[in-house]
């Protein structure tokens, strides 16, 4: 009996997101030993803003890799709705017209890759491949070499203000509530279990009656409108809307899905991890922007990450791999022994 | 009861693949014919298409892209895919060129052997992450785009090679042709013919379509998965890396951004050549037409003075077409082979 209590304690503390505690815990010693304005109010900003459009988009992603499916186009939806914003105030659109239309085509570009992955039976690592090439490619079109700056200051101002009383930027405080609202729906209602039986067994959530092609278009359009919504967010905090907004982030938010311990085939992960690993993410940018570490090259850093999130979890197949092989070697080297 | 069976498998075997390969060949035909409409319609509308300087500048910007393409179809029919390509290209083609910078007089052949070093040390690294670190290629590669990008931009810094530090005998590899067709494009051409060999005569070559079709049944025929999925990236890791030193010849400017996103192109270019994106199925030849389609279609935009800023929404239209084709194709066939298995 102690020796299960044991087991159980040594397994929460193995808990993915255990570690991801302990790596928040080493990114702010590091952070702190790099230079004394780490945790200074300004810096803490910094790091807010800096992290908070990636940080959103990761949440509807997380629920798409759960059910086991990938979704490679969140940058360029979210450049498409920021050179959409540009285009439609270029045209005299009033903001209060251009946001509701912006989150309708986010709708309608979340259900173009929902519908292609469920009704046509494509796998959605090529679909949106596709459609990171097209989205990119439409808001390419749409502004060509034009940069578009003349934004009013009651919406820019969302994106360099703090909230008051805090260091939180406004998309920060969008992601945190969000957060909490996905988190609710995934670890508390049947909804949040059924993607979890998608992600195990596709076929044996059929059976179950889960409706998994419904869904999985659902999951698609709410990271349209998630990934819409942060590429309007993108576009007010820089004040500028240009063709390559958000270029190549699909990185920075598949590396941090990975690293909160969501397992990229599906059925594990958590909310609390995604949320951490946000934290990781974006305190190991903010320490190594100041050293004098080039910022174009972070990207170095985000795929190491990306890379460790996956190889990790494989380490225990690794160790198991290792000793069948000892084992069989062993073995086969008694067998030879015991031969005439 | 053997006696009974015996007549009928070479009926049900022999059937189904002429027949499979009938469609395959239909096709392979859709590409071509697309292709001809576009010319034929582009060229009546603006005749200085066909001028042999612009079928010039199609056939050399389609080098580059056919030798990534090629090296990208035996990745893909294996069930894998290397988005890592670009980045690959773009490193090789800084540390090559800058060779002659730091090295005056030093032949062209260490030159190309030096980046064909450089891209096969890439594609070891996302060979051994896909088959010893069991991670899925998507993300390895995912991962080593930017990795490797990261490590161009931090070796190259905010400098560049310029064309003036770069030899005339190499900058004039590109200048080359017989008849008015680029040296390059035949070399290609030789390149594209050996693979397609490789693939159809060799058993390694075969084995690379067992895996993509099926992974388990390829394990339990005895196919060393690893060893080929293995090789094939380190192969077309290296075709990036002699792609990047072309590309170094063809341009003679190198900065950090060098081959920036053609990774997608490539892909849209494989997928659009008919080589199924789950693997098993496809050719390089199929690849190759389909990187001179792109390349045609944004030379045609150019000509019709159609602005660029298209070529991206066209490629990534085109990549969604092609794998929902392929998909409805497959669908067809298996349901026609189950027909006629029934009718035999």
């Amino acid at each position: 009996m102690p020796e299960r209590a044991v087991s159980t304690l040594a397994r929460s503390l193995l808990r993915w997101e255990s570690g991801l505690v302990l790596a928040a815990g080493a990114v702010i010693l590091l952070g702190v030993s790099v230079s004394s304005e780490f945790l200074s109010n300004g810096n803490l900003f910094y790091l807010c803003i800096s992290v908070g459009e990636v940080a959103i988009m990761t949440l509807p992603l997380t629920f798409i890799v759960i059910t086991g499916e990938i979704d490679l186009s969140v940058a360029s939806t979210l450049g498409l709705a920021s050179a959409l914003v540009g285009y439609l105030w270029s045209h005299g659109w009033p903001m209060g017209a251009i946001i509701p239309t912006v989150l309708a085509v986010g709708v309608v570009t979340g259900a173009f890759n929902g519908l292609l992955v469920t009704r046509l039976g494509l796998p959605s690592l090529a679909v949106t491949i596709g459609t990171l090439t097209l989205y990119r490619g439409i808001a390419v079109i749409l502004l060509g070499p034009n940069t578009i700056s003349s934004f009013p200051p009651t919406y820019t101002s969302i994106g360099i203000d703090t909230v008051p009383h805090t260091f939180l930027s406004y998309s920060v405080l969008v992601f945190l509530v969000l957060a909490v609202l996905f988190g609710v729906a995934l670890h508390f209602t049947p909804f949040g279990r059924s993607l979890y039986a998608i992600g195990a067994n596709q076929e044996a959530a059929i059976f179950a009656g889960i409706r998994v092609k419904r869904i999985k278009l659902l999951l698609f359009v709410l990271s349209g409108v998630v990934c819409s919504a942060a590429g309007i967010l993108y576009t007010f905090r820089l004040s500028t809307a240009v063709q390559d907004n958000g270029l190549g982030l699909e990185l920075n938010v598949v590396a941090i899905v990975l690293l909160a311990g969501v397992s990229i085939f599906g059925g594990t992960g958590s909310i609390v991890g995604v949320v951490l690993a946000v934290f990781v993410f974006a305190g190991l940018q903010s320490a190594l922007f100041l050293t004098t570490f080039p910022q174009r090259a972070f990207g170095i850093v985000t795929g190491c990450l990306l890379l460790a999130g996956v190889l990790i979890p494989n380490g225990s197949s690794f160790a198991q791999r290792a000793r069948d092989l000892a084992r069989r070697r062993a073995m086969r080297v008694s067998a030879a022994g015991d031969a005439p | 009861m053997s006696a009974v069976l015996e007549p009928e498998v070479p009926l049900a075997v022999a059937n189904p693949r002429r027949f499979v390969d009938l469609v395959l060949r239909i096709r392979a035909f859709g590409i071509v014919a697309a292709l001809a409409l576009l010319i034929v319609v582009t060229t009546a509308i603006q005749p200085r298409f066909l001028s042999r300087q612009e079928l010039k500048f199609v056939l050399l910007d389609t080098t580059v892209f056919a030798l990534l393409a090629v090296g990208e179809t035996l990745v893909v029919l294996t069930r894998n895919v290397d988005l890592s390509v670009g980045s690959v290209l773009g490193l090789s083609a800084f540390l090559s060129a800058d060779l002659f910078g730091d090295h005056p007089g030093i032949s062209i052949v260490v030159v190309f052997l030096a980046g064909l070093g450089i891209g096969a040390a890439c594609g070891v690294a996302n060979g051994l992450l896909t088959t010893v670190g069991r991670v899925p290629s998507l993300v390895v590669t995912l991962a080593t785009l930017y990795i490797i990008r990261g490590l161009d931009i931090w070796i190259v810094g905010g400098g560049q090679v310029v064309a003036s530090s770069l030899p005339n005998s190499f900058l004039n590899i590109p200048q080359a042709s017989v008849a008015g067709v680029p040296d390059l494009a035949l070399v290609i051409a030789a390149v594209v013919a050996v693979a397609a060999y490789y693939l159809r005569s060799y058993r390694s070559g075969r084995e690379l379509y067992a895996i993509g079709s099926n992974p388990e049944a390829a394990r339990l025929a005895g196919i060393p998965i690893a060893r080929r999925v293995f090789g094939v990236f380190v192969l077309s890791g290296a075709l990036a890396g002699v792609a990047g030193v072309l590309w170094a010849a063809r341009y003679g400017t190198i900065d950090s951004t060098a081959g920036t996103s053609y990774e997608l192109q490539v892909v849209a270019a494989v997928v659009v050549g008919g080589v199924a994106i789950f693997g098993g199925s496809g050719s390089v030849a199929g690849a190759a037409l389909g990187a001179l389609l792109l390349n045609t279609i944004n030379s045609a935009l150019y000509v019709l003075g159609i602005s660029a800023f298209w070529d991206q929404a066209i490629a990534g239209a085109l990549l969604l077409g092609a794998i929902a084709l392929d998909r409805a194709i497959s669908l067809q066939l298996g349901a026609a082979l189950r027909r006629r298995k029934l009718g035999a």
